[in-house]
């Protein structure tokens, strides 16, 4: 998030619709007698970073092809940069960018004339305010191309291609950016590249993105707001901290005393830990504090979606959620 | 600049720079020989044959003839072949995430298939030159009948391959389209005059544009005379206009509909399916 808090100045509950760039409301999505999204609330506000997560299956590609206005949805309401996604017309389009997962496109081309190519279509929605579209070569810069400029795309390499794919994504200079598992491919360098590309964007230009990815680290780094889809609904909606804080209140303390280890989990891990030092003292060695993980956090939704149990700790984060 | 133009602006530089990406490797280069390699060929096994009935080479009559099924070939396989390929390896998918992004796409597929047909059609008519007498190349009247023919041509068939590429999803089905197309062509006396075929038999290839086609073309490179030889003993050029035609108002009606229900089934979750589909068909 970008918002700079001014002192006295009261933050809104409701923000004004036009900074809502994506608001759905009880999304439904059936094929045939298969209901596959059962009602999937979700907003976005200008410059978010939003990461959904989700096990294979959950919904993940239906929502976002019916938020890219791909895919007809059956049920009800969706609001993408304020309009209807089943009836955006080529200006709402031009303000969007959209990064698939298999795209094998343009092999013959040279990854310099693709680019200025599908840049030429975004020109005439340039504004006083997002100049379109983004230069070629400031484009090429951006996302570690420069060198590969005159290449045929077939001869990138995997992480290269999918790197022309977000440039391409990026080219119109979107105020919304849908990113379908972005980084897989990529070696570390390049996903630290990228990384620091999605945080430009949502800082500098205030691109709200929509990621997916199955990489928990990943969303961690990069998201304002994680998202866990599962069995086609909504199961948990906050930053990756507040959802690792909700599932599991217990951290896991592991110390050493007289060369025997400890373990044991305490929801008030400081005030445990404060005891403990009063009353051992030095005799205290080696000790580790381990609060519970986003991955712990998704693993524990995740499961108690899929086994039908809500009673656990899932439902603390059901109700505990600012839904 | 209003969003339509740039988009045919850039639909038109598209088609250039598709244009000039096959010369770029071997695949599309031997596209452009392999033809004229078979027409020279055919040629060869004609030589010292002539049309029935006339003291005229046989081969200088199968050369026009076989212009017009290049034209006819390249229209009809050439743009539904590249829709499908498109489809599978999500070029057409782009083009949608594109503002305007199919009027570009389909801009540059006719100017890139058209200059295509173009150069085929010079490169098979070149060897003509120095093999065959009786072609009138150098009759401007010859010219003027070529400078209707082909790009009516390309016009009835075009939008026909667009109608069939977006009908089918799997590349493997193309064979339903490409044998009957081969039948099509045996039917439409491009190798051989039908005046022995049944009535029923002409009148079938008569139906369809690649026989018009070949007949337009012999009409402009071939000396009056020959015009004896043909259906109706005439070129007839009013009925090649009209049936040409028909099939240009038909396929122009029928490819706006189809495409746009095809494009509007078009997302990433059918180009992931399409690829591994492929991938299995691979290993």
């Amino acid at each position: 998030m970008t918002a700079v808090k001014l002192s006295g100045v009261v933050e809104t509950p409701h923000p004004p619709d036009e900074d809502l760039v994506l608001d759905v409301r009880d999304l439904r999505m059936r094929y045939g007698t298969t209901d596959v999204l059962h009602g999937v609330d979700l907003t976005a506000r200008r410059g978010e970073v939003l990461a959904l997560l989700g096990p294979n299956g959950a919904g993940k590609t239906t929502t976002i092809e019916i938020l890219e206005g791909f895919r007809m949805r059956s049920a009800g309401e969706v609001r993408v940069l304020g309009v209807d996604p089943g009836r955006g017309d080529e200006r709402w389009r031009a303000r969007m960018g959209v990064v698939l997962q298999s795209w094998r496109d343009h092999g013959k081309w040279r990854v310099r004339d693709v680019l200025a190519h599908l840049g030429d279509f975004y020109a005439p929605y340039g504004t006083d305010r997002i100049r379109r579209p983004w230069p070629v070569d400031d484009l090429l810069d951006s996302v570690g191309l420069t060198a590969q400029a005159q290449k045929r795309v077939h001869q990138l390499s995997g992480g290269q291609r999918r790197r022309l794919d977000v440039a391409v994504g990026i080219v119109g200079r979107p105020e919304l950016l849908f990113l379908d598992e972005p980084t897989v491919g990529f070696d570390p360098a390049a996903r630290r590249e990228f990384h620091e590309l999605v945080h430009r964007l949502a800082d500098l230009d205030e691109t709200t993105i929509l990621l997916t990815t199955h990489d928990l680290d990943e969303a961690e780094k990069l998201a304002d707001r994680i998202l866990i889809l599962a069995g086609g609904r909504i199961v948990a909606d906050g930053s990756p901290d507040e959802l690792a804080r909700r599932v599991a209140g217990d951290a896991e303390i592991r110390w050493t005393r007289a060369g025997e280890r400890f373990v044991h989990s305490a929801a008030d891990a400081t005030g445990f830990v404060r005891d403990l030092l009063h009353q051992h003292g030095d005799e205290v060695q080696e000790l580790e504090v381990r609060r519970a993980s986003l991955e712990d956090a998704y693993m524990a939704l995740v499961y108690e979606e899929e086994s039908g149990v809500r009673t656990g700790r899932a439902a603390r984060v059901w109700q505990g959620s600012d839904r | 600049m209003n969003p339509t133009m740039a988009a045919a602006r850039a639909g038109l530089r598209r088609g250039v720079i598709e244009l000039r990406n096959t010369f770029t490797n071997a695949q599309d280069l031997w596209n452009y020989f392999f033809p004229t390699v078979v027409l020279l060929v055919t040629m060869f096994f004609m030589r010292g044959a002539t049309v029935p009935g006339t003291s005229f080479s046989l081969g200088a009559r199968t050369m026009p003839s076989a212009l017009g099924m290049g034209l006819a070939f390249g229209g009809l396989i050439g743009l539904s072949q590249q829709l499908i390929v498109d489809r599978e390896d999500g070029t057409l998918l782009r083009a949608k995430a594109t503002p305007n992004g199919m009027l570009g796409y389909l801009i540059g597929k006719i100017v890139m298939l058209s200059a295509v047909a173009l150069i085929g059609l010079v490169l098979q008519l070149t060897p003509g030159l120095f093999f065959l007498d009786g072609l009138r190349l150098t009759d401007a009247g010859a010219w003027l009948t070529m400078a209707w023919v082909v790009p009516l041509g390309l016009v009835a068939t075009l939008p026909l391959g667009a109608v069939i590429g977006s009908l089918i999803e799997n590349p493997r089905n193309m064979g339903l389209v490409v044998l009957p197309t081969f039948g099509l062509i045996a039917l439409s006396g491009i190798f051989y005059p039908i005046n022995d075929y049944p009535g029923w038999l002409q009148a079938v290839a008569q139906a369809f544009p690649v026989y018009w086609l070949g007949l337009g073309m012999r009409s402009a490179l071939l000396p009056d005379g020959m015009a004896t030889v043909e259906l109706g003993h005439s070129w007839r050029h009013l009925e090649t206009l009209g049936v040409l035609g028909l099939w240009a108002v038909l396929g122009l009606a029928l490819a706006p509909v189809v495409l746009r229900r095809m494009a509007r089934r078009e997302s990433g979750s059918r180009v992931t399916a399409r690829r591994e589909k492929a991938m299995q068909r691979a290993m």
